[in-house]
């Protein structure tokens, strides 16, 4: 019977599945950072446990450090104790650790494809939502929770019943200004923030095969904001090609053996799923988000929806809750609305290529007196590539500020937020309340469009710009 | 883990859709590195003001509800982020069952390994269970499914049989697996190792 890619690298990794439990699945890679792991390490110490495979287990620090002057100490004390707590955690128990002081520090999901770690046909877990993000690869990766990471850590293990399989098909050209960012915010607009829930989604169709690993990877990033706890893309020669020479990835005749490997893995002509949309991507316009879930999205010329149209009391309730928060009236546009800060970073889009798109918008160009824009690389290596590009420069020179690598804004642990009642216009992946600071607004949007707002001060579509 | 068996609690009404792991408990509590201690921060910026007051008008506020084990939400409860965070603020403020039409994955996955049942129900029994009067108490019964409400009416919810029978027993998922070593030393010598990050 043909099956798709998910069924593939699952029933690869079912080690037992004994009657009355869902089955047994061996984990290939598990990555750690400082914020859910500190309690599975203190479960491991309780019962006397150790790490399993501690070479298939990675930390890194990313979501409590700072993302200035990293000589310098981390001023919050119980910041710094997280990450002091990871390092010591990491030495006790023999894991591999690139925190602060490390130049190959990065968000864990921007570094593990840059090692190479992340292959196809892998299992993947990270105790963080945003895990899917490595389904751009084939791999099949997904967020725990702590205790799952602990089970991860004894065990390399982890009890998961079967998901159904939704297969987003995306098809025609992005059109010149709208980007990847633009598809999946289109993706979880159209099906809602709970659309995927149950479900892992498998991306496929001309429209994905046209797009680079940077841009793959920004749509599996956000597939949990749809709901599905995982997304991925049938690996190509896009992928191999970006993986070709890593540090992580196979070399010499191992690479030869792993590439016909990987080449079984797309789905079988004629598998079915559970589920299916389409996307036209030709017809996509840039992306913004109104409210304060990520399925409240509009194209960059629409107009805040009125909740007063909605007929579920609850869900109209929803709406006019987040439009109160966001002090958005209905029927207006977003486009041409103020705004005070303006976040380029995260797992979502602090890629080398991100980097790029937003600085041919600012290059030349100035940013808005009395807006702030905080530039923020998801790694040192995207951090180091920006740099001999002169990126750096693009983005001083026009007034914004170039950071050191971490979440950052996006989650707003590390001190880097907004003010209360500030409007953040963010290319991460979540516009919840007090997301990026408590109070604060977030409007989410592609590179492109944050860099040419940050210009305007304004909500501004990036075309008109170009 | 602690077993769950049979609740009876009145009901705490959250009619907002999509409620997100960052309401239930906000990222900035996160840099700790203890499991306790996090109830008072439950909905935090939803429930104090920023002098750190209680606000009057949010629910968890409210005289009527203190001491009721069971929230009332809405669709795709427990969104977004993967941390575990969530179940242990509601858990340590005193919840031990939230009723909804939905949960986000991680958050029901997280939920049942910390005895806090997450309990979905059609969308008229939804309707019906926040019509309720303030003081009406609902009865949850884990062994037989069933949620019961004041006029004694039945729905039953539905349950994975393995989460169902580790909550009933209070039995932790760790040592389940841990008995499986054999299967697991069996699976590593016949498949290749992927990645050797310490090589």
């Amino acid at each position: 019977m043909p099956s798709t890619i998910i069924d593939k690298v699952r029933s690869a990794h079912v080690v037992t599945e004994q009657p009355g439990a869902p089955a047994l699945l061996y984990i290939d890679l598990h990555l750690v950072h400082e914020v859910t792991s500190p309690q599975a390490f203190d479960g491991l110490r309780a019962r006397g446990l150790t790490v399993r495979r501690p070479e298939h287990t990675f930390a890194t620090a990313d979501h409590s450090v700072p993302t200035t002057d990293r000589s310098l100490p981390i001023v919050d004390p119980i910041a710094a104790k997280q990450v002091a707590q990871l390092e010591a955690n990491c030495r006790e128990f023999g894991i591999p650790c690139h925190s602060m002081a490390s130049q190959q520090q990065g968000i864990v999901h921007v570094i593990g494809p840059e090692f190479g770690l992340t292959q196809p046909g892998m299992t993947v877990v990270c105790g963080d939502s945003h895990t899917a993000t490595h389904g751009a690869f084939g791999a099949l990766a997904f967020g725990i929770g702590t205790s799952e990471v602990e089970q991860v850590l004894a065990t390399q293990c982890l009890l998961q019943k079967k998901s159904k399989t939704y297969k987003v098909e995306v098809t025609g050209r992005l059109r010149p200004g709208v980007a990847a960012k633009d598809i999946i915010l289109a993706l979880i607009a159209k099906i809602g923030a709970g659309g995927g829930t149950g479900c892992i989604f498998e991306y496929c169709g001309s429209g994905i095969r046209a797009l680079s690993m940077d841009e793959r990877m920004t749509i599996c990033n956000m597939s949990i904001e749809a709901g599905a706890r995982a997304g991925l893309i049938a690996p190509d020669d896009t992928t191999y090609e970006y993986m070709y020479g890593r540090q992580f990835a196979p070399q010499g005749e191992a690479w030869d053996r792993a590439l016909a490997r990987w080449r079984r893995l797309p789905s079988d002509e004629g598998a079915s799923y559970d589920r299916e949309v389409a996307i036209d991507a030709a017809s996509l316009e840039p992306m913004v988000t109104f409210g304060t879930s990520p399925g409240m999205g509009i194209p960059i010329s629409g107009l805040v929806p009125d909740p007063a149209a909605i007929a579920d009391p609850i869900e109209r309730e929803s709406v006019a809750k987040a439009l109160r928060y966001m002090n958005l009236e209905p029927g207006k546009p977003l486009a041409g609305h103020a705004i005070d800060v303006v976040f380029i970073g995260s797992c979502t889009n602090g890629r080398i290529s991100d980097l790029r798109a937003a600085a041919s918008v600012l290059k030349g160009r100035k940013v808005k007196s009395g807006v702030r824009v905080l530039v923020v690389p998801g790694s040192h290596e995207a951090k180091r590539q920006a740099e001999a590009e002169g990126l750096d420069a693009v983005f001083r020179d026009a007034g914004a500020e170039w950071r050191e690598p971490g979440c950052s804004m996006c989650l707003a642990m590390n001190g880097d937020q907004l003010e209360p009642g500030q409007y953040g216009l963010a290319t991460s992946n979540r516009n919840f309340e007090g997301r990026q600071g408590k109070g604060g607004r977030t409007i989410l949007a592609s590179p492109a469009t944050a860099a040419a707002s940050a210009v305007t001060g304004v909500v501004t579509d990036p075309r008109r710009l170009a | 883990m602690k077993p769950f068996t049979t609740l009876d609690s009145r009901l705490v009404p959250l009619p907002i859709d999509n409620v997100d792991t960052d309401q239930i408990i906000p990222a900035r509590f996160l840099k700790t590195l203890s499991k306790v201690g996090l109830g008072d921060q439950l909905f935090c910026d939803w429930r104090y003001d920023a002098e750190g007051r209680p606000k009057p008008d949010f629910i968890l506020n409210q005289p009527r509800v203190k001491g009721a084990e069971i929230l009332l939400a809405g669709d795709n409860f427990g969104c977004g982020s993967s941390r575990e965070h969530a179940p242990w603020a509601l858990t340590q403020f005193g919840f031990r069952a939230v009723i909804s039409t939905s949960f986000a994955d991680i958050f029901r996955q997280n939920s049942l390994k910390n005895s806090l049942l997450p309990v979905v129900v059609p969308r008229e029994v939804h309707a019906e269970l926040f019509a309720l009067p303030p003081d009406a108490t609902v009865a949850i019964d884990l062994a037989s499914q069933k949620l019961t409400l004041p006029g004694g009416k039945t729905v039953e919810f539905p349950i994975d049989p393995f989460a169902k029978h580790c909550l009933l027993n209070g039995i932790d998922e760790l040592g389940y697996i841990r008995q499986q070593e054999d299967a697991i030393a069996a699976f590593e010598a016949r498949c290749e190792c992927a990645v050797n990050t310490l090589g």
